[in-house]
């Protein structure tokens, strides 16, 4: 019951907040915000859910299922419940929203309870995405979450915004149009072995090998095309190369506090549809197709660092190097071992904390300075020490440093995908991963050197001074957060694992 | 005994209430006509604009609450001894009239209500409303006719008081040029219907549809009989603004008030596609029908060309109230799959995407009237009329952008409203009913309507305004009218259980199922 309720208060909190006042209306979102955290926070602390809520055996936590509509022969239940995969995060969505909302205070100016409300919004259908536990119930979150983001880049964006946002939804709704046909391709192939759109016994049947032919295609044929779309689908959204061109326009045009929320949570569902849908329900398809995919995933991380080398806008800066660190999450997935696709969890939970920090830093710095560009300014340290501080703190926890999140995260991941049975040449594969973090390192610190060190210069007709301590405040409690992840990782680790450990049962690979 | 079961003993056949009583929907809607008609004969002229709306949305909300109440009670359902014929079998009450008759009820109480502040200090108040009324009482009598005669006469009676309506600014010529446009196109069409009746007649010996299909199945006439429906369904097209006698609508619907406009292109283009879906499942029913009258694949034709050709025309307009015509011209296609999917034989299939049909007849009815009157609340304003004119309009109307949002984008199967339930419903059941290709091609027709529905998103609330907008106040009534159907245009996206099962059961009826 209380996934609803938290659903259900963001969405009228949201309301409220779209129709308050300008001026209290970045308080009243944030005082409001705090109660999915609590709510979030509340949860895990009572969190008893053992197993893969899509595989047998499971107990999931805080479930609801009833029936909602029937679709011809199939039932549509509103299925929700939480797992150890989904809530992480369930806990990154509503912490993460809270944060950008006060890291909003500053940069938004102009119709701000309509971007609060929008935010709340967003808020609402991601946290239904990470819990719906029915298709479509789960597809009704998944694109309701397009129409905030949409009007969030559009209307507060930068000077390309009308592009960036048009692109962005283009983009992202023709892959949900391509993953549908393909999901229902395997639904129908599956024929009256499932009688409901639940994704729990879709899986099941899927794993117990109920898929038939359809359309003339055989089992075979079906799960491939099945798979490969629902892949485009969700690639775009993660993104994957080559499907990542929509990511640095949005990114470069957003408010700081959307490219937060975009970096954050939004490109981890792509990665968890992954997980949920092709790596939970086609095992098999993922292990054949096994190089190709971390031949994706490794251009990824490869092509993302180095298209990130050379840039020169922070802030595009960071969105490709997300594209990279992507990249990692498909290697670990496609790894099908417990520290791999643990590991994938994992970097989900900690790239969304350390993406969000880093774009959230680089905020407060252009708040203060109006301009992104490495060549323009150097020298920063010396009047926003703290900010700068933080700044670096973030990028060293990007490279992994260890004992940030991060570092774990990638360890994990690079753990288990050289060891792995299921992948091919699995330690090539790493060690090329491998190389991306050289070139992350690379150029973070380039970027760092040239801006936030040695003589100060900008030119500017503006003081540029320390930043308020609202924008300081939600930087200071994100880094803390990477940190208490990696020396903690304990803190979502055990359940991830144990929620991750049903997925490789039949997927080959110890 | 609970309610359900109480009304359920009055109301069904041989109950304790007369037989006559089950029309309460379309006997309160006449009512509520007459007594318009009576305020106004009493005093003519009168501006006492605040009565006569609120008369009319009384009229209508009673209307509503009758096709409601029997609904659940199960009046003239199977559940309670099944259709209830009345007046020598002319017209029959069953589930398709009853939840074709909530549609055309709570589009009438929206426009009324909108009616409001858009017709204040305008003359002829009086009439309007009584017109509108009269018109919604003949669309529930379509919903309920079952024989052509009745057919027939319930039409005109939907008809003509929209041709007045149209005109109804008759110091505006583009309203009355809209009238006249609409009134000649309805009469050719409305002849070659009648004709159509006609050699129907003469091949059958009968008007009733069950005595039609009986006939139709031994006749030999089978090249007149195929004339016949052929017309026949020529008048429906002209009805539902279907190809190829939609070229009023864009015209029509431009030039009319715009809580007209939002009047006829979502009530009076239900009532089209009830009178068609009763008269070809019953009386050119594909059991019994001559193999050489294929009409499912006169409508496949129709379905196709319909929504690629209203798609394709509103993605290249310069106004929103007539890329908004040319978008319900799309929308028919969408619905038009309804007659376009269905197989000979009793399979089940045929009820459910008939009724998947009706289900978005009924979303429409919300989200289409909320998007016209919201460019009755922009003419009220004194806005202009292009996309450009709308640029900004969000920093000065949040409430009403939000909703005309909602509209949109549930127009185009966004789940932000019962508009995605509706749209993914009817094309997974024409994939059911095994014509994946209808469904692909309303899909790629639907992505296509997202382009010219998000302009009108992206001008209110991305663009920066380049005019002045001088919005002087807040209309009361408008309002309230945008606000029901949003928030009903949302509650069905939750809601929408209900409305499929109701629609399917009352369309797998009269399939006999």
């Amino acid at each position: 019951m209380i996934i609803e309720i938290l659903i259900a208060f963001t969405l009228v909190a949201a309301l409220a907040t779209f129709f308050a006042p300008d001026r209290v209306s970045g308080k009243l979102a944030f005082a409001l915000s705090l109660v999915p955290v609590v709510g979030s926070l509340y949860m895990w602390s009572l969190f008893d859910a053992s197993g893969n809520a899509l595989l047998q055996g499971s107990q999931v936590a805080f479930e609801t299922n009833m029936p909602w509509i029937s679709l011809g022969g199939y039932e549509i239940a509103w299925h929700v419940g939480l797992d150890g995969i989904s809530l992480p995060l369930f806990v990154l969505t509503t912490v993460l929203t809270s944060l950008a909302i006060v890291s909003a205070w500053t940069p938004i100016d102009t119709r701000a309870s309509q971007f609060y409300g929008l935010m709340l919004f967003m808020e609402a259908s991601l946290l239904g995405v990470f819990s719906a536990l029915d298709f479509f119930a789960w597809f009704v979150f998944w694109e309701a979450v397009l129409v905030p983001m949409y009007f969030l880049i559009g209307v507060w964006g930068g000077p390309r915004r009308k592009y960036a946002a048009i692109k962005f939804f283009v983009y992202t709704n023709v892959a949900s149009l391509a993953m549908f046909i393909g999901f229902m391709a395997l639904v129908f192939a599956l024929g009256d072995s499932v009688t409901s759109l639940g994704l729990p016994e879709i899986a099941q049947a899927t794993r117990a090998g109920e898929v038939g032919s359809y359309f003339g295609l055989g089992a075979g044929a079906i799960k491939t095309v099945a798979f490969a779309a629902m892949f485009v689908g969700f690639g775009v959204k993660v993104p994957i190369a080559p499907f990542h061109t929509w990511l640095p326009d949005a990114h470069v045009e957003a408010p700081t506090p959307v490219s937060v929320m975009l970096a954050g949570v939004l490109l981890k569902m792509g990665t968890y549809a992954l997980l949920r849908f092709n790596f939970t329900m086609l095992p098999d398809v993922a292990a054949q197709y096994a190089i190709i995919i971390a031949v994706f995933a490794v251009v990824s991380v490869i092509y993302g660092a180095f298209l990130a080398l050379a840039q020169q806008d922070l802030k595009r800066i960071v969105a490709y190097s997300s594209v990279s660190s992507m990249g990692y999450v498909i290697l670990g997935l496609v790894a099908y071992t417990l520290y791999g696709v643990g590991g994938a969890t994992f970097q989900m939970v900690a790239h969304g904390l350390i993406s969000g920090l880093m774009f959230m830093t680089v905020g407060v710095i252009y708040n203060t300075t109006h301009t992104r560009m490495v060549g323009d300014m150097s020298g920063l340290a010396d009047r926003m020490p703290v900010t700068v501080g933080i700044l670096v703190a973030a990028a060293f926890g990007y490279m992994g440093l260890p004992l940030m999140a991060g570092f774990a995260a990638e360890f994990f991941i690079f753990v288990g995908s050289f060891g792995s049975q299921t992948l091919p040449f699995a330690p090539l594969f790493t060690a090329l991963a491998m190389f991306g973090i050289v070139v992350v390192a690379g150029y973070l610190l380039f970027a760092m050197q040239r801006t936030l060190f040695g003589p100060f210069r900008l030119e500017t007709d503006y003081t540029v001074g320390p930043a308020p301590l609202h924008d300081k405040l939600p930087i200071a409690v994100l880094l803390l957060l990477v940190i208490a992840l990696g020396v903690a990782p304990e803190l979502f680790w055990g359940m991830i694992l144990d929620a991750v450990e049903p997925v490789l049962e039949t997927g080959g690979g110890a | 005994m609970s309610l359900p079961s109480v009304t359920a003993t009055l109301l069904q056949s041989g109950g304790a209430l007369p037989e006559w009583t089950a029309l309460a929907p379309t006997l309160a809607l006449a009512l509520t006509a007459l007594a318009l008609l009576l305020v106004d004969s009493i005093s003519p002229e009168t501006k006492n604009n605040a009565l006569l709306a609120g008369t009319t949305a009384v009229g209508s909300f009673v209307s509503l609450a009758f096709s409601g109440w029997y609904l659940a009670a199960g009046t003239g359902q199977s559940g309670t001894g099944g259709e209830i014929v009345l007046y020598g079998e002319a017209l029959v009450v069953d589930g398709m009239y009853l939840f074709f008759s909530a549609i055309f009820a709570s589009v009438a109480a929206m426009v009324a209500i909108a009616s409001y502040d858009y017709l204040a200090g305008k003359e002829y108040q009086g009439e309007f409303y009584a017109l509108t009324m009269l018109a919604a009482t003949g669309m529930t009598l379509m919903a309920s006719a079952n024989s052509l005669a009745s057919a027939f006469v319930a039409l005109e009676l939907a008809s003509l008081p929209s041709y007045a309506l149209v005109a109804f600014l008759k110091k505006n010529k583009g309203s009355v040029e809209a009238g006249l446009k609409y009134f000649l196109i309805g009469a050719l069409s409305s002849a070659i219907f009648v004709f159509g009746i006609s050699l129907v007649y003469a091949v059958t010996g009968s008007l009733l549809f069950s005595d039609v299909a009986e006939a139709l199945g031994e006749t030999e006439l089978v090249g007149v009989a195929g004339v016949g429906v052929l017309m026949i369904a020529g008048g429906f097209a002209f009805k539902t603004a279907s190809v190829p006698f939609h070229f009023w609508a864009p015209e029509a619907y431009e030039g009319a008030p715009a809580p007209i406009s939002g009047f006829l292109s979502s009530a009076s283009k239900a009532a089209g596609f009830a009178v068609a879906f009763r008269v070809f499942v019953e009386a050119f029913s594909l059991s019994a029908i001559p193999e050489g009258i294929n009409w499912v694949i006169l409508f496949q034709i129709l379905a196709v060309v319909t929504m690629t050709l209203g798609n394709f025309a509103a993605a290249t307009q310069d106004t929103v109230k007539r890329m908004l015509a040319y978008s319900s011209i799309g929308q028919a296609g969408y619905v038009l799959i309804g007659l376009a999917a269905l197989a000979g034989g009793a399979s089940s299939q045929n009820g459910d995407v008939m009724g998947a049909a009706m289900a978005h007849l009924f979303v429409y009815g919300f989200m289409n009237t909320g998007a016209f009157l919201f460019i009755a609340l922009t003419e009220h304003w004194g806005i202009g009329r292009t996309f450009e004119d709308f640029n900004g309009l969000a920093s000065k109307a949040p409430m009403a952008c939000a909703a005309m949002a909602l509209f949109m984008f549930s127009l185009a199967g966004l789940p932000v409203g019962g508009g995605f339930f509706s749209k993914y419903f009817l094309f997974a059941n024409a994939v059911f009913a095994g014509f994946w290709w209808l469904a692909a091609l309303g899909a790629i027709n639907s992505a296509l309507s997202l382009f010219y529905y998000s302009r009108v998103v992206k001008a209110m609330w991305i663009e920066d305004a380049t005019s002045e907008f001088e919005i002087r106040s807040k209309p009361v009534g408008l309002y309230a009218g945008i606000m029901i159907a949003a928030v009903g245009t949302f509650l069905l996206l939750p809601a929408f259980g209900p409305i499929i099962e109701t629609a399917q059961t009352a369309a797998s009826a009269l399939f006999g199922a």
